[in-house]
């Protein structure tokens, strides 16, 4: 969909829908009688915004430029489905822009139909609507029937992921080979000095400040989770980026890492505490419940704060540049895109934030996983008999 | 319509959980081998080196405090040593400057003593000489005067008889 995230694309959009209903109030000055064309543009203008947002956070199987329907531009993503007959895979081009399930693409012997972004196999025939899907209507709700492949496609999202993966190995490779080349001795440079603090900064206060001394050797996938965040963060506030931080998906990866990186380097202390909690017996009962779902609970927090996060951020903005077509008039749009970029520089800060957020919570995950609790009761113990030693003296 | 998309906002798409692990793992591989590991290293090693620089200077500072003092030390030394060494010196030029002087005196005596001698013993010599010379001339005289006394026979008589004269006869 048009609507986007960032202001020069707002402004673009404000000035291409302008044109729009310009045009459309001539045609239907000038030709009254064409009234199909008129009305075609006035539905075009009447955009369910909420769908517009949704639609624009939610992933894709081709990258969308701009233009709408079958004139729209974008570039096609290869699709690739694991399906009854095997690995199939097509250009999303096939489906021709369709996501309403009108247009079947027949491959390796079977028809795939392309709606709302979720690939499923076509129907037969066509329904009412002209598209290849059996739909159970339930209230104002469509439930489709037809069952999907499983969907490995590089969809948008993925591809702006190897995208990052891309930008993050060239920083960290040419960064490695900077000090490799100039040495230790000469103060950093160019990338260097932009990137050297951020790398100190998670291996001092993220790394060794919540795990301790074990630390620096958690550092390396700490900062490979910050700098993924990040960057996939900032690629998704350009104008056309993917909202990938913004997707369930990518954070339910990322925590699940976390969590096994979080519970493989786990000590005996922290399995201790989860199934012998130091609390009486009988207490165990619900205890021991309420730890294993703690081990879930907290990657799960991870989750759903950036996917909420970066979600919302791009909501707002589409929904401060939809006011514009809720209003129907242009009079907002100053107002619309003074807000639109007021949250968009919000959301630069959010995006190095949740980056720092989601790496410091990991760390402190681990920190609590592999701490030695030893330690502490023995300085406890420690302190209660100097108390009491001191008491003794008096 | 809303819920469905509401449902698909948060319903993981498979496709994107496998890319996803794949590329992170992946990653976490790559940059922990190519990137983080030799960037930490040398990000660490030049802590290290910084901090080996700042201890170094500090002892730097010491040692020069140290030198400082030392040289003071050494300075001050030298100082007293050239004073000593100046009011040796000066001792010896006086006791040199004595000698000389109570030497002199003592040669000067000496060699007036030994003046003396000489013209004591130059004079003596000359009173001889003198005495011999006066006895010589007395006798020539006394000679000239017996030849012109008893150049005649009357004279001779004379004498004689004044002579003659003047031995008493005891």
């Amino acid at each position: 969909m048009l609507l986007a995230k960032s202001p020069i694309k707002s402004l673009i959009l404000v000035l291409f829908f302008t044109l729009v209903s310009a045009f459309s109030e001539k045609l239907t000055a000038s030709s009254q009688n064409d009234t199909a064309l008129a009305d075609t543009i006035e539905k075009e203008v009447d955009i369910d915004i909420t769908e517009v947002a949704f639609e624009h956070i939610l992933d894709a199987h081709s990258w969308h430029i701009f233009g709408e329907g079958h004139h729209a531009v974008s570039i096609p993503l290869p699709v690739i489905l694991e399906t009854n007959n095997g690995i199939t895979v097509f250009s999303s081009s096939e489906f021709n822009h369709d996501i309403k399930g009108k247009i079947v693409v027949e491959k390796n012997g079977e028809r795939f139909v392309n709606y709302k972004e979720k690939i499923y196999y076509a129907s037969d025939s066509a329904n009412q609507n002209g598209q290849y899907l059996t739909a159970k209507e339930e209230g104002k709700e469509l439930i489709i029937e037809n069952a999907s492949p499983l969907d490995f496609s590089i969809t948008k999202n993925v591809a702006s992921m190897f995208i990052s993966v891309i930008i993050i190995l060239w920083l960290g490779i040419s960064l490695a080979r900077a000090y490799k080349k100039t040495g230790i001795t000469s103060a950093p440079k160019g990338k260097q000095s932009f990137l050297e603090p951020l790398i100190v900064f998670v291996r001092d206060d993220i790394a060794k400040s919540n795990i301790g001394t074990r630390g620096e050797k958690f550092a390396p996938f700490l900062l490979t989770i910050f700098f993924f965040i990040l960057i996939n963060n900032i690629l998704g506030m350009l104008p056309f980026g993917a909202n990938l931080t913004g997707n369930i998906a990518f954070t339910l990866s990322l925590s699940v890492v976390t969590l096994i990186v979080t519970n493989v380097n786990g000590n005996a202390a922290y399995w201790h505490h989860i199934f012998a909690p130091p609390a009486p017996w009988w207490l165990y009962l619900i205890l021991i419940p309420i730890e294993i779902i703690g081990i879930f609970t907290k990657p799960f927090a991870l989750m759903i704060r950036l996917f909420a996060n970066m979600s919302a951020g791009h909501i707002i903005i589409v929904s401060l540049v939809g006011l514009i077509f809720i209003f129907k008039t242009l009079l907002v749009s100053p107002v619309s895109v003074a807000f639109a970029l007021f949250i968009d520089v919000l959301e630069c800060l959010v995006a190095l934030l949740q980056a720092y957020i989601f790496t410091m919570l990991t760390a402190l995950f681990i920190g609590t996983a592999t701490a030695d609790h030893h330690e502490h009761e023995h300085r406890d113990e420690e302190q209660h008999e100097g108390e009491t030693l001191s008491t003794q003296n008096h | 319509m809303n819920l469905i998309i509401l449902n698909a906002l948060v319903t993981p798409a498979i496709g994107l959980i496998f890319w996803t692990s794949i590329v992170f793992i992946l990653l976490i591989f790559l940059l922990g081998k190519f990137a983080w590991k030799p960037i930490l290293s040398a990000v660490k090693e030049r802590e290290k080196g910084i901090e080996e620089a700042l201890k170094s200077a500090e002892k730097a500072k010491i040692e020069m405090a140290r030198l400082k003092s030392d040289n003071e030390r050494i300075l001050n030394e030298a100082r007293s040593e050239r004073d000593a060494l100046l009011k040796e010196a000066r001792e010896i030029k006086e006791t040199i400057l004595n000698e000389a002087k109570s030497k002199a005196t003592k040669d000067a005596e000496r060699i007036l003593q030994g003046a003396r001698e000489q013209i004591i013993n130059e004079k003596n010599a000359a009173i001889v000489d003198l005495k011999n010379q006066v006895a010589s001339f007395s006798i020539e005289i006394a000679e000239k005067i017996l030849r012109s006394e008893l150049s005649g026979d009357e004279k001779q008589k004379t004498l004689v008889n004044t002579l003659l004269k003047e031995v008493t006869l005891n």
